[in-house]
């Protein structure tokens, strides 16, 4: 335990100290080969000048080459695979995208992460703003609110285990151990074997990113309501509004943007789905999702570069237009006013 | 149109009493402005007034109905904030035409009033504009006007210049006195910490301190006849010199000394009872002229002189009192630091008060 505190903080001393001779000997280096001699001003200026348009790139240029090697390279590189075959090697043409078009399993996928996509950032978006705004009220609220974000700290795979014994199903005479079957048998139903259940078993994996995220957007939400004048809620007492149009025509326009901010990440975050699919029916019984199909096509039944190649790229060209969007909406909202 | 009466209203948090019972009939058509120094429990009052604040005891009526408990938009009020407190989403029009939306008036009429308001307050070229394309001036004046459209018999101000440079100060000052004029029947509470404020805009000042009514009158009656040595100090700026003494010889005039053993015959009764009582003498600095000869009121040094030209104060470290006197002389006065100065003031001019701080009467 110790030693690892004390490598780790070696590691960070290091780093940092390395960046600092970076910038150090790349701007003395700068220094040298753009001399300012003395004597002639318009030489010894436009040396100057020359310094300031060079250093950004320099200074930038570590982070900028890092990105190309971890982001620009596979990004290409997982382009041109999907025009090859199984194992990379033999040009196909347009054949795996053709094959994804006429998969079932492909279009199951799609249709599956859009119902996510339909059903999760609305729905913790939904729940967060109400929450955010039920436990301003109340003198409990802030329990409530860490217990509402206590699932934040998570993980997908803990997550799904904790919801496994919720959903769990035992056979025959077996007393149920599952909350949702035991309280299905307290009312006199029949208990269920919920996550084999087709359609509606991939509500019941959704509720879990449901339950995870609310928290953040009821934390988000919640502090873009702090923020909003507390007299322009008084004026429309005044004005004669009821609760319910205070909440609808003053507040929520007033965090419109931030309701934008969160709607998107958590789109974002639906679209990479994996480790819940995964950990629960691993895509079984109609719940597959295209991360997890990826996953499958890549690294299961010997692997297939090629079609897991145009998966990928599809869920990349679903998620950019999102995050561009996300990205300049928490631009304005910081400031860009 | 409608008067507002309070009767023993009182305001508490919890144990904290934040308002100690005000009584107080503001009659119809009337501009009453709160005044007194911040925490004084003015915009509470004001607050509770408009119903944003509820009333811990206490009964309080608008045009002879008891409002107690009756919403803020049922009240005939209209409120208009420091903050402004427009809302920012909607546009200049959207802003004052919300109110009457929400009371489902007709689209007509809504147009109607808007219109009507934007035009009172220039604000016409403005309406499709979000406020925050608008400058300070002119979001306030968006914020009269949603309070005209709602046509309220009672109008609510809440310190609303003090967000404003001081030149735009004056200007939004005579509008609001303006606006006043146009609505002869509409009652108008204004609150502010300004006294210039109050002095001229008010038909009636009700000077608070820590949430009691110290006076209320007419500016000019606070100002030549404060009840109270609060008030004293309060309206009038520079404030009125205050100075310890002894009341020698009660009568009708009475003989005070003063501290530093010099004597002054004030013509105010006082009862015989409060021979040798402690008491405090009051002049103004305005009221204050160089003395000609040996008849003189107070004697000191002058430790600073500030000449503005219309005007210039004295600083007088007087023998009496720990504080500075200060003379506010006409014009610009040939006088320099170290020098010694004599003052004297009409004797009409004088205020006495008792060891509690209440003033006695003076002769009308």
């Amino acid at each position: 335990m110790v030693s690892q505190l004390v490598s780790s903080l070696g590691v960070v001393i290091a780093g940092v100290f390395f960046c600092a001779l970076y910038y150090w000997l790349s701007d003395k280096l700068l220094q040298l080969a753009l001399p300012v001699r003395d004597g002639d001003p318009r030489a010894a200026s436009l040396a100057l000048n020359r310094r300031a348009a060079v250093r950004p790139w320099l200074f930038l240029g570590p982070a900028l080459l890092l990105l190309v090697v971890y982001l620009v390279y596979p990004v290409v590189a997982t382009f041109i695979l999907s025009f090859y075959d199984r194992s990379g090697t033999t040009f196909v043409g347009a054949a795996n995208y053709v094959w994804a078009i006429n998969d079932a399993q492909f279009r199951q996928s799609i249709f599956n992460n859009l119902m996510w996509l339909a059903v999760v950032p609305a729905a913790c978006t939904f729940f967060g703003l109400v929450i955010a705004v039920m436990t301003d009220r109340i003198w409990w609220g802030n329990i409530a609110k860490s217990l509402i974000f206590m699932p934040m700290a998570i993980s997908f795979v803990g997550a799904s285990v904790i919801w496994k014994f919720i959903y769990e199903y035992r056979g025959g005479k077996e007393a149920q151990i599952g909350l949702l079957n035991a309280i299905v048998q307290f009312f006199g139903g029949d208990p269920q074997v919920w996550i084999s259940m087709p359609f509606w078993n991939n509500f019941f994996l959704m509720a879990i990113l449901i339950w995870i995220q609310t928290g953040f957007a009821m934390v988000i939400l919640s502090a873009a309501l702090r923020g909003i004048p507390e007299e322009t809620v008084e004026a429309a007492v005044i004005d004669g509004a009821n609760g319910w149009q205070i909440f609808w025509k003053i507040m929520v326009p007033q965090i419109w943007g931030t309701i934008a901010v969160v709607w998107t990440t958590i789109t974002i975050l639906v679209l990479k789905v994996f480790d819940i699919v995964l950990t629960m029916t691993n895509g079984q019984w109609d719940t597959m999702v295209l991360a997890n199909l990826m996953f499958d096509w890549m690294f299961r039944g010997g692997g297939d570069s090629g079609r897991s190649a145009v998966i990928a790229l599809v869920i990349m060209a679903a998620v950019t237009p999102i995050m561009i969007w996300n990205i300049r909406q928490a631009n304005q909202q910081s400031g860009g006013h | 149109m409608a008067g507002v009466v309070l009767k023993d209203i009182r305001k508490s948090y919890g144990q904290v009493k934040v308002l100690h019972g005000i009584d107080l009939d503001v009659a119809e058509g009337e501009f009453v402005v709160f005044v007194g120094p911040s925490g004084c429990g003015k915009s509470t009052l004001l607050r509770m007034i408009a119903g944003l604040e509820t009333i811990t005891a206490g009964e309080m009526s608008i045009g002879g109905k008891v409002v107690n408990d009756v919403p803020p938009s049922r009240r005939g009020i209209a409120m208009v904030f420091q903050s402004y407190a427009l809302y920012p989403h909607m546009t200049v029009y959207d802003n004052m035409a919300f109110g009457l939306r929400i009371a489902h008036e007709s689209k007509s009429e809504i147009d109607r009033r808007v219109r009507a308001a934007g035009d009172i307050l220039q604000l016409t070229p403005y309406l499709d504009r979000l406020p925050k394309a608008l400058s300070g001036g002119q979001r306030q004046r968006v914020a009269i006007g949603r309070a005209i459209c709602r046509d309220p018999e009672v109008f609510l101000f809440d310190e609303p210049l003090s967000n404003l440079d001081a030149a735009l100060r004056v200007a939004t000052r005579i509008e609001i006195a303006k606006l006043k004029e146009q609505m002869p029947q509409t009652t108008m509470i204004y609150v502010t910490h300004d006294q210039v404020e109050a002095m001229t805009l008010a038909d009636r000042i009700v000077v608070l301190s820590a949430g009691r009514v110290e006076q209320v009158g007419r500016p000019l009656e606070l100002y030549e006849n404060p009840t109270n040595l609060f008030v004293a100090r309060f309206i009038g700026s520079p404030s009125m010199n205050i100075i310890p003494a002894t009341v020698a010889e009660p009568g009708d005039p009475t003989l005070i000394s003063l501290s530093a053993g010099r004597s002054v015959r004030v013509p105010i009764a006082t009862p015989s009872a409060k021979a040798g009582e402690a008491a405090s003498f009051g002049v103004r600095p305005e009221d204050l002229v160089l003395a000609k000869g040996d008849d003189y009121l107070l004697e000191g040094t002058v430790s600073l002189v500030e000449a503005l030209g219309e005007v210039t104060l004295l600083y007088v470290d007087g023998p009496v009192g720990a504080e500075p006197m200060i003379a506010k002389l006409p014009g610009i006065v040939d006088v320099k630091k170290n020098d010694t100065v004599r003052l004297s003031a009409d004797p009409g001019k004088l205020h006495l008060f008792d060891a509690a701080g209440k003033a006695f009467p003076k002769k009308r």
